[in-house]
């Protein structure tokens, strides 16, 4: 039973993505309802799964086949639904339902519709697979495996070079990544010659080994590199901001709530070996500190729609990388969760505001457009309310408690995390103001061909809106679900020593309250009071400019390592290949001129043959009989 | 009746043996008959069944003779083939002159 609800779930998308590849042309519009059919399937098993998890306590366990066995050393392939899988399944499967129904319309008439969604479904299997696998090695698969996808759904419209590039960037960025997990999967796998999570956490429970400890923070350091990847933080994150060339709703669902994810849930699943590693855990702390004011502070000034929420994500991704720096696995959960309600919302609703405007996605072209989409407008103001901490709504408790975390163990920090979150409220309502508010400063054309989206890219906006109302509620302060729901995966857990919320827990609400009110009115003056919109691109100046331009991160990496590299990649194109195909073709034109002058020899002339024939037994005969 | 070999002695059978062998090399080489080159080969052939035939006598055994007419055999079989051959040449190119025939040039 429990295998065939694993292989269930896992095979539906993978078939439904095989469907969508091969048979995708002749299915024309039915392509995207398989699709979207098929992720439903997938949630559906997954709800179920999560009721039985939740009711017996005990995680759904699968061994599919024995995939490596040497001596000593095995590895099955198998699966694991347990609560941090199944919360993850349920988001992964829920949210990628939403975005693949949304996707139904706002692909309409690509060329390449049925490829689309067979990526879209290849992508939601591999994410299945790197949450729910039993051991590092199937997370690895799942690992490279939405990486693989991301690369082909950014670079999905491939004849705009600027893409291709931005795809390859992606790529090789989290290749350097990847390169860091695989060497602390090693290092695992050289300490407990397993590489099961659950066969991990007995040997480290067992605490026996303290020696090792050098070797856990080698190998915990390892895996974060992998998640700083994955997940976009410093200094890896570029890739995040230009990830945005591919279509929105895979903005959506892979570079905002799942995919870069995918780190958070690696270090949380072996929450047992970063406890041993309190170095790594101020790292960690301290990286995704800086990454969230960092992005934080270069959102605040672009003016492309995608990108201001790219931004975003890496900041927020920065505050969950710092809940777990502090050890509050549950906290950096809880914001995952919540902040992959709003923030798909927001990515959503920026792809309706992008279709209504016929593809337009610099703000200064917009405003205005509360008036001719209602629904968009309604459903994007509630998630913009939710990201910077509106009291009450989500990502207020989850945005809260990160604080209280950092507030509790480094005050430093929680000072950075308040910044970046004031700055996220003005972000988000600069974007705002300018998007919906105001008059409209786009061409008459354009103007012309404003509309409110069709039903299906409504309807998901308008459940994920709920949902961004309603989320906090499953780790209320004080009494918290999620806390005690993950009480069996967190060794280290907070359900274990639950402390009543006292006047500080207030003070920092308020705090955080105040910090709101303040990104609010600073966006609310400046846009709406003064009606100021963005300069062009070569009047800005000063440190105006220095953001504008993400502090030149991307030129100074192009300083840094491309221009080097590519300086190597010549002088060895130039010096070491021409040496090295001088050499092999001299060889061979050796081989050549020698068979040229051997050729002369087969003239066709007869008694020249026989001739030498006699000659050459003569030869041998003399060898033969008279020389030796 | 005495033997053909204590009157004679074997050695002039090789003498003459390797006398014909010579003959049959040297019109190979010289000639550019076909048909001529074609008799030397038929020389070299049987100056060696006579040297067979020549040791069986000798050493009493029968086994040599026996070799010699499987050889004749094949020979002839090769006779056959080749005039065969040689007659499709001349009616092609009207010659068996062999140095006109430089076809399998490399």
């Amino acid at each position: 039973m429990d295998t065939n609800v694993i292989l269930l779930l896992l095979l539906v998308p993978l078939l439904g993505s095989l469907v969508n590849i091969f048979f995708g042309k002749k299915l024309g519009n039915g392509s995207g309802i398989i699709a979207t059919l098929a992720v439903l399937i997938s949630f559906i098993v997954t709800v179920v799964a999560f009721v039985q998890v939740n009711g017996t306590k005990t995680p759904i366990q699968g061994n599919l086949f024995e995939w490596i066995a040497v001596e000593k050393f095995s590895i099955s392939f198998g699966f694991l639904l347990d609560q941090l899988s199944l919360l993850w399944l349920l988001f992964v499967t829920g949210i990628g339902t939403l975005i693949h129904l949304y996707s139904t319309s706002y692909m309409k008439g690509d060329e390449n519709y049925g490829k689309y969604f067979g990526y879209l479904n290849l992508f939601i299997f591999f994410m299945i697979i790197l949450v729910a696998g039993s051991n590092l090695l199937i997370t690895f698969i799942g690992w490279e495996g939405v990486g693989l996808c991301s690369y082909l759904l950014i670079g999905f419209w491939h004849k705009n070079q600027d893409y291709n590039d931005a795809a390859k960037k992606a790529f090789i960025m989290n290749r350097i990544g990847d390169l860091g997990f695989l060497i602390g999967v090693f290092i695992l796998a050289f300490l407990f010659h397993s590489l099961d999570y659950m066969t991990i956490k007995t040997a480290l429970m067992s605490g026996t080994n303290h020696q090792i400890n050098t070797w856990i923070g080698c190998a915990a350091l390892a895996i974060f590199i992998g998640a700083i990847g994955k997940s976009a933080q410093i200094p890896l994150y570029t890739w995040l901001p230009d990830a945005m060339a591919g279509p929105t709703p895979v903005s959506a669902l892979i570079h905002a709530a799942t995919m870069v994810t995918a780190g958070i849930f690696l270090i949380t699943r072996l929450n047992f070996v970063f406890d041993l590693a309190p170095l790594v855990q101020d790292t960690i702390a301290i990286v995704g500190a800086f990454t969230a004011l960092f992005a934080a502070s270069i959102g605040l000034v672009q003016n492309d729609i995608k990108k201001v929420l790219a931004y975003s994500t890496v900041s927020q991704l920065g505050l969950m990388f710092m809940a777990i720096g502090f050890g509050a696995y549950e906290v950096a959960v809880f914001h995952v969760i919540t902040h992959a309600f709003f923030k798909a919302c927001l990515f959503l609703g920026s792809g309706s505001v992008i279709h209504a405007m016929g593809g337009e996605q610099d703000m200064r072209r917009m405003g205005g457009l509360d008036k001719y989409m209602k629904v968009t407008y309604i459903t994007f103001l509630i998630a913009t309310a939710a990201i910077s901490g509106f009291p009450f709504l989500s990502g207020f408790f989850s945005k809260d408690e990160i604080l209280m975390v950092a507030f509790e163990h480094n005050k430093a920090l929680y000072i950075i995390g308040s910044i970046a979150s004031i700055m996220t409220a003005f972000y988000m309502f600069r974007l705002v103001f300018l998007t919906f508010k105001k008059g409209f400063r786009g061409t008459q054309e354009q103007k012309n061909h404003l509309h409110e989206s069709p039903i299906s890219m409504t309807l998901p906006l308008i459940v994920l809106a709920v949902l961004s109302i309603f989320g906090g509620l499953i780790s209320w302060p004080g009494s918290s679900w999620l806390n005690q729901y993950l009480q069996p995966v967190i060794v280290k857990s907070a359900a274990n020593h639950p402390h009543a919320l006292g006047f500080e827990a207030y003070m920092l609400m308020g705090v955080a309250t105040v910090g709101f009110l303040i990104g609010l009115i600073w966006a609310f003056r400046k846009y709406i009071q003064k009606a100021q919109v963005p300069q062009e691109d070569d009047k800005i100046t000063g440190f105006h400019k220095v953001l504008y331009n993400k502090y030149y991160i991307d030129e100074i990496y192009d300083k840094l390592f491309v221009k080097p590299i590519y300086i190597i990649a010549t002088f060895f194109r130039d010096v070491v290949e021409v040496a090295l195909s001088g050499a092999v073709f001299g060889l061979g034109k050796i081989a050549d001129e020698l068979s040229l002058q051997g050729k002369k020899a087969q003239n066709g002339n007869i008694g020249l043959y026989l001739f030498a024939f006699v000659f050459g037994i003569c030869l041998l005969l003399y060898y033969l009989f008279i020389a030796r | 009746m005495e033997n053909v070999i204590e009157i004679i002695g074997i050695d002039k059978y090789i003498y003459l043996s390797i006398i014909l062998f010579c003959i049959g090399v040297f019109g190979i080489l010289y000639r550019r008959n076909a048909i001529v080159m074609f008799m030397c080969i038929e020389i070299m052939l049987n100056s060696a069944n006579m040297l067979l035939v020549a040791f069986s006598t000798f050493h009493q055994d029968a086994e040599g003779q026996v070799f010699v007419f499987f050889t004749m055999a094949v020979a002839a079989a090769e006779v056959a083939v080749g005039l065969a051959i040689l007659v499709t040449i001349y009616r092609n190119i009207g010659s068996i002159d062999i140095d006109k025939l430089k076809n399998l040039k490399g």
